[in-house]
């Protein structure tokens, strides 16, 4: 059963209190299902079918801004990913899922940089996901400086011709500033060291985030070039709605998902599925 | 967007603030704004429903409308039944007098499990003078015992691990035999993160609860969690009925809504905050302040 039920006066209240439960918040709710109203009244969708049919396709646009570009762009040599977000999201998991599909369905040569120095073993959480994912490391040791793990990653990168470089960073809160400081920071160290760099800085949102994600993104992006989101653990029933919203309303792009803790669990992300499971 | 529950509040009802009276329709309007407010602090939808009608209840009673200052008393309803919803006052985080008193920790990945148990168990050591000893029960995420570990040296206290060959039940079958045996007041056990849709893991922690037998289980929460929050909290009550919620990255300027939903849906109250990743920044929860929080205040 759809949580659209039949077509009648109370279809758009239904469709509004989905939109609402899968956390695309108020504002995109109200653009969206604006704009269906509107549609029907001018007879351009008749009945459930149609109706339905465009609510995804409209959740399916909003998901992906006009111009923004959805794949990785890592043409450069070494291409460099920075991966950001608040604590716990999925960051060095992701790093994880990632350097194993470079290397495993492209070839392609990877080192990770294990610039999270604070959080208790992250350095050994990235040690194990690398070994997993046979691709190298550069460690940082506990509390040195990130930028300086950063610059020695990318150094070592250029002086073995490693293709992507991977840095994971420690998951922080956007409203610290003085660590939001320090990832800008290490985005400087980075620029400094490799020219275009970091190629793309991706910001980590967790499906269960409700509105705040919509803070997350506009503060990371103000800090860091956040090239586009990562939307990790969509496997449990949570719909990550409020991507829509941070895509709506910032332009930027959700380029993967993630759908387990299993080294396999990363996907590109697909508009219209996404859609689909949030309206199922 | 995100202005405060507050400042929506005051402008839905400044204007009528002073002709001194305030008509039902003053308040229609003024509860639009609360509902969006709620929404926007990830309160759930189905109880923001009834949020709304018992204020609106409670709001256009004679009492509220014929007052001296009708606007700051619809101000005070609201502010009450939120605190109520809350849970009322501070919760006690009563241990019974068994030895060792057993805690699980249980969430879903990334709650924040591994940094409240050796929070904790700083805690309990801290303030209480209790010897407490951890469990390292997450044989899962990578690096998971050394993280209890570490932590577990930083609140000083014993962290009984096995690496990660045996299974978690086994482990904390053993871990509970040495917490008897070494006549620890307290044994705190951190479990790997599940989705409460996770058949398996679920019923893992099931085995382990049933191996153990807590006296207390705590749902780890994190304050940003969305509408997701109530389907969580309702699974994880079904498999391992927990007696109340930790509430993390309360140092975030998320409003912490789902907390609230959470609260009204299951009856189990918040017990403790987590205000940031160091392990003193921990405290008992007190309900008033996230209603302010959620205001806006
Ligand atoms: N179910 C599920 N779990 C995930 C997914 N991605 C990550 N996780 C789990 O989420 C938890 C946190 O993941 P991490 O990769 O450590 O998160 P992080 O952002 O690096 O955390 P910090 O460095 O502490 O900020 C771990 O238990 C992961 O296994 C996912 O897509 N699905
Ligand atoms: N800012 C802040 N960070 C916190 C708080 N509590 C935990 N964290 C951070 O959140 C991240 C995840 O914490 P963990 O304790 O590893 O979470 P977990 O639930 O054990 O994770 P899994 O075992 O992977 O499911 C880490 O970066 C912690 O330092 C808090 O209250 N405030
Ligand atoms: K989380
Ligand atoms: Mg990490
Ligand atoms: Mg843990």
């Amino acid at each position: 059963a759809s949580v659209i039920g039949r077509v009648d006066d109370g279809v758009f209240e239904r469709i509004e209190e989905a939109l609402i439960r899968a956390d695309l918040g108020v504002p995109a709710t109200a653009r969206i299902v604006g704009q269906l109203e509107e549609e029907v009244a001018l007879g351009r969708i008749e009945g459930r079918e149609q109706l339905v049919a465009r609510l995804r396709e409209l959740i399916a646009q909003a998901a992906r801004p006009d111009g923004s570009e959805a794949r990785l762009d890592l043409r450069a040599r070494p291409a460099v990913v920075m991966v950001v977000g608040v604590n716990g999201t999925g960051k060095t998991t992701t790093i994880g899922k990632l350097a194993a599909a470079l290397r495993g369905d492209l070839g392609l040569r990877v080192l990770v940089a294990a610039a999270d120095t604070y959080r208790a073993a992250a350095v050994e959480q990235l040690a194990a996901w690398a070994e997993r994912a046979d691709t190298e490391i550069v460690r940082g040791q506990p509390g040195q400086d990130p930028g300086s793990v950063a610059f020695d990653a990318l150094e070592a990168a250029q002086a073995r011709g490693v293709d992507v470089v991977l840095i994971d960073t420690a998951g922080r809160l956007h409203n610290r500033t003085p660590l939001m400081e320090e990832l800008a920071k290490v985005g400087r160290v980075v620029s400094g060291k490799v020219a275009g760099a970091p190629h793309e800085t991706l910001l980590v949102i967790d499906a269960t985030t409700g509105q705040n994600g919509l803070r997350q993104a506009s503060a990371f992006a103000q800090k860091t070039p956040v090239t586009g989101i990562v939307l990790t653990k969509l496997d449990g029933s949570a719909k990550g709605g409020v991507v829509v919203a941070i895509a709506q309303e910032l332009g930027l792009p959700i380029k993967l998902v993630g759908v387990g803790e299993g080294i396999a669990d990363l996907r590109p992300f697909d508009p219209e599925a996404f859609a689909a499971a949030l309206v199922e | 967007m995100f202005e405060s529950l507050a400042d929506r509040l005051q402008q839905a009802l400044g204007e009528v603030r002073s002709r001194g009276r305030l008509s039902e329709e003053d308040v229609e309007r003024a509860l639009r704004q609360v509902r969006l407010a709620l929404l926007e602090a990830d309160v759930d939808f189905r109880v923001v429903k009834e949020f709304t009608a018992r204020v609106r209840e409670r709001a256009i009673g004679t009492q509220v409308l014929a007052s001296v200052n009708p606007a700051h008393q619809v101000v005070k309803v609201v502010a009450d039944e939120l605190t109520e919803l809350l849970g009322g006052t501070t919760s006690e985080f009563v241990l019974p007098k068994a030895r060792p008193a057993v805690v699980v920790l249980a969430g879903l990945q990334g709650s924040g499990k591994t940094t409240a148990a050796a929070k904790l168990a700083r805690y309990l050591r801290a303030e209480r003078g209790l010897d407490v000893a951890l469990a390292a029960c997450d044989l899962q995420r990578p690096a998971a015992v050394e993280q209890l570990v570490l932590l577990g040296g930083r609140a000083d206290c014993t962290v009984y691990e096995r690496g990660t060959d045996a299974t978690p039940v086994e482990v904390a079958g053993w871990a509970l035999g040495r917490a008897r045996e070494e006549q620890r007041d307290v044994l705190i056990v951190d479990t790997a993160g599940r989705l409460h849709v996770d058949d398996q893991l679920m019923a893992e922690l099931q085995a382990i609860t049933e191996r153990v037998r807590p006296h207390r289980v705590l749902l780890v929460l994190d304050a940003m969690t969305g509408q997701d929050a109530v389907n969580v909290a309702t699974a994880f009550a079904e498999r391992a009925p927990f007696d109340g919620l930790v509430l993390t990255k309360l140092d975030g300027d998320a409003r912490g809504g789902a907390a609230l939903s959470v609260k009204a849906v299951t009856g189990r109250p918040i017990v403790f905050a987590s205000t940031g990743e160091r392990l003193e920044e921990f405290e008992l929860f007190h309900p008033d302040r996230v209603a302010q929080r959620i205001l806006g205040m």
